[in-house]
């Protein structure tokens, strides 16, 4: 579906909306075109590919709201699919609280002329021989790294998508983006039957910005092969490094609690927070949407609220909350935005294996497994996989242990951030060094 | 915009997530039989679906000829039509409602166990050539198949309902949600805020196969959730309870409207007590029912044939050996009337069954998609399973539980002198190749020399599947399968399933507690 077909069609359903007796109404419309390719044992495991529409409707009708979505976008199925949203209105309570945002917090003009460089033109010569390719040689580099591997399967995606979003008071942008994917999954033969896994993919706008095959497979596969020997150990307090590729996971301990819902229902830790010291002055947390290429990129959140660059936290003193539209109304606050965009932090100046050199004594967390958080109390209780450091040394492979703790009290405990944002995700956090976390094992 | 990177083996209960989430994924209210002219439920018959669809037999065959044109062996066709709704309960007020409508054919050819898979959202016969060329790439000869005839399988009622939820209009639904509402804050004044979800969906599938299987189900599910706030001496707890299933309106009884509310208070309130428990290895008694968890990611999941086949499950090499105590038999199960996780074909168009994973202590079978049984040379269990017509399936649990055994509960707890008693679980995971696996316990209480003492929270339970089954030392003959809203994930895709356990002791697992 072209662009300006798309717009029609959106432009048309907004004015259907309200033909129907709503006082007003956004629409979204996307289509995507995915491919996923998988290779295993030398030879095409998986081969998927298609294009997919979507079209999200939202109606206030007289402050009742309810939204919906649908893939077939035929006129007349969407005629009766706007008559259906209008009229599952009727028997809603209503509510003061909902309407679109004013429009005075849309981007302007002037905000849509940044190039966020979200779209790679070579896309269109990507063919299926290149991805194919690229998988095979995936697969070859990590088989050919030891003859303790089992199996290796290598992946590559990638995906196109046009978006086209129209609001009626105001609000008419159109996106387009691209992303690509590739890397391994690698299982190694442990002694008693073990068959431990890990994995390597990175993810990209642009497809010359992925590693080489080589190094995708090469790295999935070592990253396997230092599995093997893994064993639980003493339970007790122990220095805690956390690899930058799994950190975010600390850091999202924070997510839910900053966000405007969670303090209006009552369930947020970090409530009446706001300028008070969540962690230790060596975080400090920035939100912006506006990295080139970044995959949290957007000119607007989904709620259509233009993009602004925020710090979130600023020397561990909580500066921000994650204010949507609705529940901003609902506390009387400002909105500021309902989601994040990309995270940075401010960097430090070691890297990962300089930070282990440095270690005493230490658990290296190089991955979480299950667990969960409560965002009423800021308690955690995550498994982990990793390293046992001593003297600057990897020991020992560690896993079938956890951590738990509560947020404030791990974050405060923060010693040293890395110089090594994972580039591969839009939650570009860096290794970080914590002091005192509670391991339990044997 | 998304790539597929994780590969996470997970199950969470949906419940959780709803209560966190501003923006929810669309459900919707209204009669839709009217918008869609439709006829419902179980009065369809097959012509009916081909109508639903708009798609005739041959049409059908010209699409399986397309895509076996380049040497596939085999090729399915899942058409699916999906109709999801929320409504949703906050402040008190019932001012929010959601839909989803999903409409759509997924198109799969093999070639041995190299698999080509592509969809369309247009279901006419130029688009679903078009997406049957793309399947065929997976392989690159050249071929003509003759035409197959197509015979209906005829499949069980394992969920039959009274009224189908589209012709339930939200009117209908709305008060539900205002009773359950009002029991809760007149419950206990300590309750300051509530969340209630009324969710339900139908799933009209029909699938035709190159083998000339034609198949058909109509597939309920209808849920509500209910989180509560509370406060007391200026802290504050949060807890939910949930009750799920291939369920029709009629089960929302008010014998169980009483105990969504009751449950969910009183679950919340048993919060402010808890404390935590210490760290590392204890004996776990896990309560009858939900705690179910621990099998499915034990066990359930490293029984998964794909894994195995592949050789990268640590169950791989295990099957006929003694893996737990002979009074430990786990089933897979699809049977289960109305439960969430059952199914009365699975989504290749393989019958269904109750599959052992442990018979009497022994490992007796995986659970097989198509290829996998292909590679065992065995027959199909019906765990072939897809999220939507939009994925390809895959070897999937369905409602994963224990037999009863020989012991009783009061012994059990009893029996421990140092030890946890694990009651309610929001989420775990598993990483099949090691055998890790975990899950988290979001209360429950300590055993002290044989009695629950205090109340204790928020822990994650990690321990090695094949330990765990071996260190299973007591079964007690209370088996209850969990009722709650729970979905696997895997691959990318989530499905509903269910899990159950009799009230079990396992002799030592790792505790995620603190250290005194």
């Amino acid at each position: 579906m072209k662009n300006r077909d798309r717009m029609q069609l959106a432009e048309w359903a907004i004015d259907y909306a309200a033909e129907c007796g709503a006082a007003q109404s956004s629409v979204a419309i996307s289509n995507s075109r995915n491919i996923e390719i998988e290779f295993r044992d030398k030879k095409l495991e998986k081969l998927k590919e298609s294009t997919q529409n979507s079209l999200y409707l939202q109606v206030y009708t007289k402050k009742r709201y309810s939204g919906h979505s649908t893939n077939d976008l035929r006129k007349e199925e969407l005629k009766k699919f706007v008559e259906e949203a209008v009229a599952a209105t009727k028997y809603l309570s209503e509510d003061e609280f909902r309407s679109l945002p004013d429009s005075k917090y849309y981007p302007s003009e002037e905000d849509f002329k940044r190039d966020l460089k979200l779209l790679d033109k070579s896309y269109e010569k990507v063919n299926s021989e290149n991805r194919v390719k690229m998988a095979s040689e995936i697969e070859e580099a990590a088989m050919s790294v030891s003859d303790l591997i089992i199996s290796a399967t290598a992946g590559y995606y990638d995906s196109y998508y046009e978006t086209t979003r129209v609001h009626s008071n105001g609000l008419k942008a159109e996106t387009s983006g691209t992303s690509f994917s590739a890397g391994a999954e690698v299982t190694v033969k442990d002694k008693d039957g073990g068959r431990p896994e890990d994995w390597f993919y990175a993810g990209t706008r642009f497809i010359n910005e992925l590693p080489s095959p080589e190094i995708l497979g090469k790295t999935a596969a070592k990253r396997a092969l230092q599995k093997i020997g893994q064993k639980k150990i003493e339970s007790g307090k122990y220095v805690m490094l956390v690899e930058n590729r799994t950190s975010s996971r600390l850091l999202s301990l924070f997510n839910q609690a900053m966000s405007a819902r969670a303090i209006q229902q009552k369930s947020s830790f970090l409530d009446g927070m706001l300028g008070k010291k969540i962690a230790n002055e060596k975080l400090t947390v920035i939100d912006n949407p506006f990295l080139e290429k970044g995959l949290g990129s957007r000119f607007f959140d989904g709620e259509g609220i233009a993009a602004k660059k925020r710090t979130v936290i600023e020397k561990g003193i909580l500066n921000n909350y994650y204010i949507d539209y609705y529940y901003g109304k609902k506390l009387g606050w400002e909105p500021t935005s309902g989601s994040a965009s990309n995270i940075l932090l401010e960097y430090g100046s070691k890297s990962f294996e300089q930070m282990i050199k440095e270690l005493e004594r230490a658990i290296v967390v190089n991955g979480f497994i299950g667990g969960n958080s409560n965002s009423t109390t800021g308690d955690f209780s995550f498994g982990i996989v990793g390293l046992l450091v001593e003297k600057g040394e990897i020991v020992q492979p560690i896993n079938e242990m956890n951590i738990s703790g509560n947020a404030l009290e791990l974050w405060d405990k923060l010693v040293e951030v890395g110089n090594d944002p994972y580039p591969y995700s839009s939650y570009r956090i860096p290794s970080l060094l914590f002091e005192g976390a509670n391991f339990s094992g044997i | 915009m998304a790539h597929k990177i994780s590969r996470r083996k997970f199950i969470e209960n949906s419940s959780k997530g709803l209560a966190a989430a501003a923006f929810i994924p669309y459900f919707l209210g209204g009669d839709i039989t009217k918008a869609f002219g439709m006829q419902t439920g179980v009065d369809m018959k097959l012509q009916d679906y081909y109508n639903h669809f708009g798609i005739s037999e041959k049409i059908i065959r010209e699409v399986i000829s397309e895509a076996l044109s380049r040497g596939g062996d085999y090729c399915d066709l899942y058409f699916q039509h999906a109709i999801r709704n929320y409504i949703g309960l906050e402040d008190k007020a019932v001012n929010r409602a959601y839909s989803d409508i999903a409409f759509g054919v997924g198109i799969r050819v093999l070639k041995g166990d190299q698999t080509g898979y592509s969809f369309t959202e247009e279901i006419t016969p130029k688009a679903m050539k078009l997406a049957a060329q793309t399947a065929a790439n997976i392989a690159d000869a050249s071929k003509r198949v003759s035409a197959v005839e197509l015979k209906l399988r005829k499949i069980p009622d394992y969920y039959p309902i009274q009224t189908p939820w589209e012709s339930i209009s939200i009117d209908k639904k709305i008060p539900y949600l205002q009773t359950i509402n009002d029991k809760v804050f007149s419950e206990d004044s300590r309750v300051i805020k509530s969340n209630i979800w009324f969710t339900n969906e139908t799933s009209y599938i029909l699938i035709v196969t190159s083998e000339g299987v034609v198949a058909f189900d109509n597939q309920p599910m209808g849920q509500i959730s209910v989180s509560v706030t509370a406060e007391q001496n200026g802290k504050r707890e949060q807890n939910y309870f949930d009750l799920s299933g291939r369920r029709g309106i009629e089960f929302f009884t008010p014998a169980n409207i009483d105990r969504l509310a009751k449950e969910s208070v009183k679950r919340t309130l048993a919060l402010f007590d808890a404390v935590k428990p210490e760290a590392g290895e204890m004996e776990v008694v896990l309560a009858a029912g939900s705690s179910g968890i621990l099998l499915h990611e034990a066990i359930g999941h490293g029984m998964e044939a794909d894994f195995n086949r592949k050789d990268v499950s640590i169950f791989a090499d295990k099957i006929n050996k003694p893996v737990a105590e002979k009074f430990v038999s786990i089933v897979d199960d699809a049977t289960n009337p109305n439960i969430r996780g059952s199914i009365n074909i699975d989504d290749e168009g393989n019958p269904t069954e109750s599959t052992y994973l442990v018979e009497n202590g022994i490992l007796k079978s995986y659970l097989h998609d198509r290829i996998s049984a292909q590679h065992y040379k065995v027959k199909p269990t019906g765990n072939g399973r897809r999220e939507s017509f939009r994925h390809m399936p895959q070897p999937r649990m369905r409602n994963t539980y224990m037999l009863p055994g020989p012991h009783k509960k009061d012994e059990i707890i009893a029996s421990v002198k140092k030890g946890i008693f694990a009651e309610a679980f929001t989420n775990g995971q598993v990483f099949i190749g090691a055998g890790d696996f975990t899950f988290y316990v979001k209360s429950g209480f300590l055993i002290e020399d044989g009695k629950l003492t205090k109340p204790i929270k928020d822990v994650n339970i990690i321990g090695n599947g094949p330990q765990v089954l071996k260190d299973i030392v007591m079964v007690a003959d209370d088996m209850e399968m969990a009722e709650g809203g729970w979905t696997c994930g895997k691959n990318g895709q989530g499905v509903p399933v269910s899990m159950g356990l009799p009230t079990v002791k396992v002799s030592k697992i790792t505790v995620g507690g603190v250290k005194s």
